[in-house]
């Protein structure tokens, strides 16, 4: 019996029961769509924000205060005021991995400017906050050294405030608008940056010197954060070596003392963003392979009724010399057939509808190649698994009693 | 006269829970090339076991079974499927025809399962074979679609598609009706005339009338063998019978 033999027999047996074979295919044709939209979806949102995050500056470094106990006392990370500006100084000069600085220091309220207003928030930083955070002036110009150092009242605003405050599409550039008190000259807008992975409008922001923010606002010489940027993403641990050891030298933390400031990497946050996605994919994953574990069921299922209602042909085939490993690779193939042709369009399923979900939900997605070969490699293997058995029973059938059967 | 089956002291023993059935008790015989015979028997004589002996579906418990002068009882399972493939042709009394499959797929059948035929010669032959049992106007017609008579020629001409050593029927007329059944039998002994060795199991001793030898089992005993002398002729019987109106 050779092989192109036994694909015309299954062949010929499927297409006698077409509407079976359809049913049993749609529980794989789901169950690999299903992964691999699926798959499609976790890997679009991780892609995402990795790239929202890279766009965001993924050499970031954020030094906050820490929590501390004063007194025996916990204190809030914000009450400590243990960021001062010689910090900012030092790691400006002291350090060899470090290539942006800039304090942040924030302070909410509502912007207006004639009968419009919008509540924003306002960044007090230096202009190398733009390189660090990769924004670009779209009109306009940054603030200067010089604004920072007089404390200026200029300021650069995101899109949003743009379109809350002018409405009608003047341009903002040379206005003034107020934040709470304080006027402040608008002299630039950023360009646009859109939502982060976090559903945070990154364009809802006004930036201004911090000592504007300090002085004019809050009234406070400490610093809220520090943030800055390592040489390159690769340098980010060296670069918090070095901030560490200033800090810990500048706050004379002795030793054995936990440090009483905190430094954030954006490789950590993307590192536990991405975490969580990955969570979620492999939920998601493990949801579809549910299904195509089920549909592997369903196989196995049809594939044993289908070898007790061909009992008789069975023993009529072994009657005319029909091997048993003949009748198992007839079965076999069929279930391989089933899964395998359910498993092709399953990826065109699949991917189909992660393409819809992109288009009509606007969800990011990304088809990993490996995703595609894997689910049907699954469900190939499925087919194999979950039709051996019941081949195996067919082929192991003795042809007396085989043709006996009613 | 060539000897194609050669039965020595065949017994065959089932054990059914506690008890031990002997279907066949010693069987001895040899049936030669062109023989035309029918093994006759109540039900319980042992006659189905001896057609699935002959047939090398069943391996005896005791005894040695030759076919066309090859040894059956030692040999393996596959061995056997090959040897049921080459030389035995089978016709069943229900047909056993595949479903929604047509008659020259069926004919084909046995073919499928011996690698050394192309696609092509397959075809060829199983058209031959339906040819000969009256059926090349209905090549492609489905099992569904064929009378029980029409249906019992596909499965002789599946029998024959492998050109076998010998032809073994059981109750090959069971299903078919007296007229259907006589046009059965003038096939066979169309074919028992070009020279095809027959083996006819039946519980109808009319059917003995038209074969040329005889054998009665009982208990698991041949208790008569005779060849006949004076055979009638099935297309002459036919022939008499009276005209069915439709």
């Amino acid at each position: 019996m050779n092989l192109v033999n036994l694909f015309k027999i299954a062949i010929k047996a499927l297409s006698n029961n077409k509407m079976r074979g359809f049913l049993t295919m749609l529980g794989i044709i789901i169950g690999v769509g299903a992964v691999i939209t699926m798959l499609a979806i976790g890997q679009g949102s991780k892609r995402s924000i990795q790239n929202q995050i890279s766009e965001m500056g993924s050499n970031m470094i954020m030094i906050y205060p820490g929590g501390d106990r004063r007194g025996g006392v916990r204190l809030d990370a914000d009450d400590m005021e243990s960021l001062k500006l010689q910090d900012l100084e030092d790691i400006q000069n002291q350090t060899r991995y470090v290539s942006y600085v800039s304090p942040s220091v924030n302070s909410a309220g509502q912007a207006i400017f004639g009968a419009n207003n919008t509540p924003t928030t306002v960044y007090g930083i230096s202009p190398e906050y733009m390189d660090i955070r990769r924004y670009k002036i779209e009109d306009g110009d940054i603030f200067s050294e010089q604004d920072v150092k007089t404390a200026a009242k200029v300021c650069v605003v995101g899109k949003t405030v743009v379109d809350e405050l002018f409405p009608n599409g003047e341009n903002p550039v040379g206005k003034v608008i107020r934040f709470g008190k304080i006027p402040l000259r608008i002299i630039g807008v950023l360009e646009s940056k859109g939502y982060n992975s976090m559903g945070m409008d990154q364009d809802d922001l006004i930036l201004a010197p911090y000592t504007t923010v300090q002085k004019r606002m809050l009234a406070i010489t400490h610093l809220q954060s520090i943030i800055c940027s390592a040489l390159t993403e690769d340098y980010t641990d060296e670069a918090i070596e070095e901030i560490s050891s200033i800090l810990r030298r500048n706050h004379k933390i002795k030793e054995t003392d936990e440090d009483d400031f905190e430094i954030r990497s954006q490789q950590e946050m993307s590192e536990m963003l991405t975490s969580t996605t990955d969570i979620m994919t492999l939920l998601l994953a493990a949801v579809a392979g549910i299904s195509l574990l089920v549909g592997g069921i369903g196989i196995m299922n049809i594939m044993y009724v289908s070898v007790t209602e061909r009992t008789r042909e069975i023993g009529l085939r072994m009657s005319i010399g029909a091997k048993g490993r003949d009748i198992l690779a007839q079965f076999l193939i069929e279930s391989i057939l089933i899964s395998v042709t359910g498993g092709m369009i399953g990826i065109v399923v699949g991917i189909g509808a992660a393409v819809l979900v992109k288009v009509f939900a606007s969800f990011p997605i990304y088809i990993q190649p490996w995703s595609v070969f894997l689910s049907f490699a699954v469900c190939s293997i499925t087919g194999i698994f979950f039709g051996w058995y019941p081949a195996q029973k067919a082929s192991r059938l003795d042809p007396i009693e085989a043709l006996r059967y009613e | 006269m060539k000897e194609v089956i050669r039965l020595e002291n065949i017994r065959r023993d089932f054990i059914v829970g506690d008890e031990t059935v002997h279907a066949l008790r010693g069987i001895s015989l040899t049936i030669g090339e062109g023989e035309f015979v029918t093994i006759m028997g109540t039900s319980g004589s042992g006659k189905s076991t001896l057609l699935n002996t002959l047939g090398c579906l069943d391996t005896p418990t005791s005894g040695e079974y030759y076919l066309d002068g090859v040894a059956v009882r030692s040999m393996d399972k596959n061995a056997r499927a090959t040897l049921r493939n080459r030389k035995i042709g089978f016709v069943f009394q229900n047909y056993n025809l595949l479903p929604k499959t047509t008659a020259i797929e069926n004919v084909e059948l046995p073919l499928m399962y011996n690698s050394t035929y192309s696609a092509a010669e397959r075809h060829r032959r199983a058209e031959e074979a339906l040819r000969s049992v009256g059926l090349g106007d209905r090549l492609l017609h489905k099992s569904n679609q064929m009378s029980g008579g029409q249906m019992q020629r596909v499965a002789i001409a599946r029998a024959l598609v492998n050109d076998p050593a010998v032809i073994l029927a059981d109750e090959a007329t069971g299903n078919l009706d007296t007229r259907t059944s006589f046009e059965v039998l003038v096939l066979f002994q169309e074919l028992h005339a070009q020279g095809r060795t027959i083996i006819f199991v039946t519980h109808n001793p009319d059917i003995a009338k038209y074969s040329s030898r005889n054998i009665t089992l009982r208990d698991g005993h041949i208790v008569s063998d005779a060849s006949n002398q004076r055979i009638l002729s099935a297309a002459d019987t036919l022939a008499s019978l009276p005209k069915t109106e439709d």
